[in-house]
């Protein structure tokens, strides 16, 4: 089977959906039309920009090119974490644990998979590599981003519960337990989900994109069986890490709640 | 060696202050709302960070691990907060013998089945005070625990605290808008206002 290749013209008709989807949303008055638009053009131009660094990239194969576009994407996950937050922590510290937790995770896992699943060599065969990667730095992202902005929610709105814990003589981890796990629970449950519905409601775009381009379809499903569980691990752990370190931080040594570590004005 | 001592406290507009409490001894403050009544007692419970120091027989809060420190100096907040769904699931392990110290505040063993969203702001007061108790502190920080009350109420509330006092020697510090409360119940008496913390005689 020859794959249909997408021609400029093939990708306009695509677009012509999105720009009645945008009229009728003006028509609605959803407010969302501009970041409609927005988002189609980001995430056109950012795969075309995607697309021309790595044929740079498969060509060149060195480790040392794999790692920078693997810490560019991570800055990119961290930055878009931060930006998903509707009350960040007071300087930078939403960006630093976000990258955190998303690194130790989603690195890990890959490189878990590369070395000991996939047994590809060199490792940084970035055909493998970069996709690997970019899914599971893409499902943790959410997760973290979720999980971290419920974190601080929650909180946020249950500060006399936490400090009536507090000064009942519990610790920290004690008093804020059920912010903690509800943020945990609220940042895995898109890839419970996602897991549970696969194959009978949803083909995966992985999956699909294998057998458009011609993989007999269970080596397409052996893939799509190793990223669900991969990136189910590396949700798991980044959410977990990520919920951890916040909530530390909302805590100050003598286990007092810092709300004064938390910015956003809005209620 | 005093029982528990203030040093350079800073609330809120106020001029740093020091404070001696005695074993034993009832402090009532009152002042204007907003004044920093009740940041002060959050000071005392180490809830706020703060320049100044605090120390229960002699030891700084710091030497103590912060969830010691607030079993010892408990706060009891104007507004309680109540996370689990009955009320009895607050009160674990006590028995029949508690039936005797609900009744003493004017409730009946029955509340102790009802579900917490349901409480009135009187149950619910009386109710975390007795949860307080139970961590025998040995400095209490109340904050108008009896606002919500009736005058009966109130006084069952005085006299259960005034009894807890003289069992175990402890401190009260007694934020209340009520004089008529602060002379019945306390030894010496605080004024709080914008800028400074004044000891009055009379009240």
């Amino acid at each position: 089977m020859n794959i249909v290749t997408l021609s400029p013209t093939d990708l306009t008709f695509a677009a012509i959906l999105i720009l009645l989807l945008g009229i009728v949303s003006l028509k609605l008055r959803l407010g969302q039309t501009k970041q409609l638009f927005i988002a189609s053009l980001r995430c056109t131009v950012q795969l075309l920009i995607m697309g021309f660094i790595l044929k740079l990239l498969f060509a060149a194969a060195s480790p040392g090119a794999v790692v920078v576009m693997a810490l560019v994407m991570l800055l990119s996950a961290g930055q878009a974490v931060t930006s998903r937050m509707h009350r960040p922590l007071t300087g930078k510290w939403t960006y630093f644990f976000g990258v955190a937790a998303m690194f130790l995770s989603s690195f890990t896992v890959t490189l878990y998979a590369l070395f000991i699943i996939i047994d590809i060599s060199p490792w940084y065969t970035p055909q493998y590599a970069i996709p690997l990667l970019g899914m599971l730095l893409g499902n943790t992202m959410t997760g973290v981003a979720l999980s971290m902005d419920t974190l601080t929610t929650t909180v946020y709105q249950s500060k006399n519960m936490i400090e009536g814990r507090l000064i009942l003589g519990e610790k920290w981890r004690d008093a804020a337990q059920e912010q903690i796990r509800g943020a945990i629970r609220t940042g895995l449950t898109p890839i419970i989900n996602s897991m549970a519905t696969t194959g009978i409601v949803s083909l995966p775009g992985m999956m699909t994109g294998q057998i458009l381009a011609g993989s007999p379809p269970m080596v397409a499903v052996s893939y799509q069986i190793l990223i669900m569980l991969l990136i189910a691990a590396g949700t798991g752990f980044g959410v977990i890490l990520a919920v951890q370190i916040t909530a530390g931080h909302l805590f100050d040594q003598r286990h007092r709640l810092r709300l004064d570590r938390l910015s956003g004005d809005t209620v | 060696m005093s029982f528990f001592s203030i040093r350079n406290l800073q609330i809120s507009q106020i001029a740093p202050f020091d404070l001696e409490v005695a074993a034993g001894e009832c402090i009532s403050i009152t002042g204007d709302s907003g004044c920093g009544k009740s940041l002060f007692l959050r000071a005392l419970a180490d809830l706020d960070p703060n320049p100044g120091e605090i120390f229960l027989n002699g030891q700084p809060s710091s030497s103590y691990p912060p969830w010691e420190w607030r079993r010892q100096v408990g706060l009891l907040p104007s507004e309680s907060s109540w996370w689990l769904a009955k009320v009895s699931d607050h009160f674990p392990g006590e028995g029949p013998g508690f039936y005797q110290q609900l009744a003493a505040i004017g409730l009946t063993a029955n509340i102790l089945n009802a579900h917490t969203h349901r409480l009135s702001s009187g149950e619910r007061q009386r109710l975390s005070l007795l949860r307080l108790l139970r961590n025998k502190p040995s400095v209490l920080l109340l904050d108008e625990p009896s606002a919500n009350l009736d005058e009966n109420n109130s006084r069952l509330v005085e006299r259960i605290l005034k009894r807890y006092q003289q069992a175990n020697g402890s401190a009260l510090i007694w934020v209340t808008h009520d004089r008529a409360q602060a002379r019945r119940v306390a030894d010496r008496h605080l004024l709080f206002s914008q800028h400074k913390v004044s000891k009055v005689k009379e009240i």
